[in-house]
């Protein structure tokens, strides 16, 4: 059997795990310390989206792959 | 090229406008002028920078988050429908600004010895302290460039692509399958409820992906100004 076809959407998959699992430990945590503090909401939120945006980057590194040209083998 | 041009043009004519007639008791554009200018003032700049810093760095940083947020809104705005920051220039050119920004910041306030606060760490033995000072040199010199224009870049560029994919759908449903009198065509409907739900999540992204890139380039600068460790 011959399976063609690309690996990069393979790569931005295993990727998006880890950023998956990390935006929303932040997030959570956010939400606990909201829930804590209600006073420091928009300090936190702030601190939220530059936690969420450092870990997404690594996804986005991943998508970037597939746009790499590769040389064929 | 040309969508940027004209957001470039509009930016102008917009700031032109508003910083025009400033009066003490604000019509209504004013207000709306004032508390864009003022949260990135405020919130991002001297939020990150203090007082003293932040003004030397305001008219730069305040260009960042402004030209990044018209090129990003271009993005859903119907007739263009295409980010000017969705092509690999322009996040590059700000990722570059950003870059030499704040290598310009610190060897402007330690000369040379910037290089050495960035990259070595006191009180460790020397083999931990070279392998450390690979590993700054990596993030600090190499990826942080690499990661901003990414991260600019590609959020655009996936927005872009699921605008397209649902749009797409849409019009492949609607006008191909239901058409040929197939009822599985409703689901083009379904697909143009999601495309406008993700035309506002990507106006979110817009305003979110320009205070990222604005609120870091000013955190990398005040890591650069920071004394000594």
């Amino acid at each position: 059997m011959n399976v063609v076809g690309q690996l990069a959407p393979l790569a931005f998959g295993l990727a998006a795990i880890g950023s998956g699992i990390g935006v929303g430990i932040i997030v959570g945590k956010t939400i606990e310390s909201v829930a804590r503090q209600p006073e420091l909401q928009g300090r936190l939120q702030g601190l939220m989206f530059l936690g969420i945006a450092l870990t997404e980057a690594l996804a986005f590194i991943a998508i970037a792959v597939a746009f790499i040209p590769f040389p064929a083998p | 090229m040309l969508i940027r041009l004209l957001v470039v043009a509009v930016l102008l004519l917009i700031f032109w406008l508003g910083s025009r007639r400033m009066q003490l008791i604000p019509t209504r554009a004013q207000v709306v002028f004032e508390f864009a200018t003022g949260f990135v003032r405020n919130n991002i700049v001297i939020g990150t920078l203090g007082e003293k810093d932040g003004k030397r760095f305001m008219p730069v940083l305040m260009t960042i988050f402004f030209v990044t947020l018209g090129m990003n809104l271009t993005g859903i705005i119907p007739p263009f429908q295409i980010a000017g920051t969705s092509v690999i220039g322009l996040p590059l050119i700000m990722a570059v600004v950003a870059y030499f920004l704040f290598i310009y910041a610190g060897v402007r306030k330690f000369g040379l010895r910037y290089f050495k606060n960035a990259l070595i760490l006191p009180g460790l033995n020397p083999i931990m302290a070279a392998f450390l000072a690979i590993l700054e040199f990596l993030s600090t010199f190499i990826l942080r460039p690499i990661t901003l224009t990414l991260r600019l870049l590609m959020n655009m560029v996936a927005g872009h692509m699921l605008l397209v994919l649902c749009f797409a759908a849409t019009d492949f449903f609607l006008f191909t399958v239901l058409a040929d009198g197939n009822l599985l065509g409703f689901l083009g409907v379904g697909t143009f409820a999601f495309g406008l739900a993700f035309t506002l999540l990507e106006l979110f992204v817009a305003a979110l992906q320009a205070y990222v890139i604005t609120i870091l380039a000013a955190i990398y600068i005040q890591m650069a100004l920071a004394e000594e460790h």
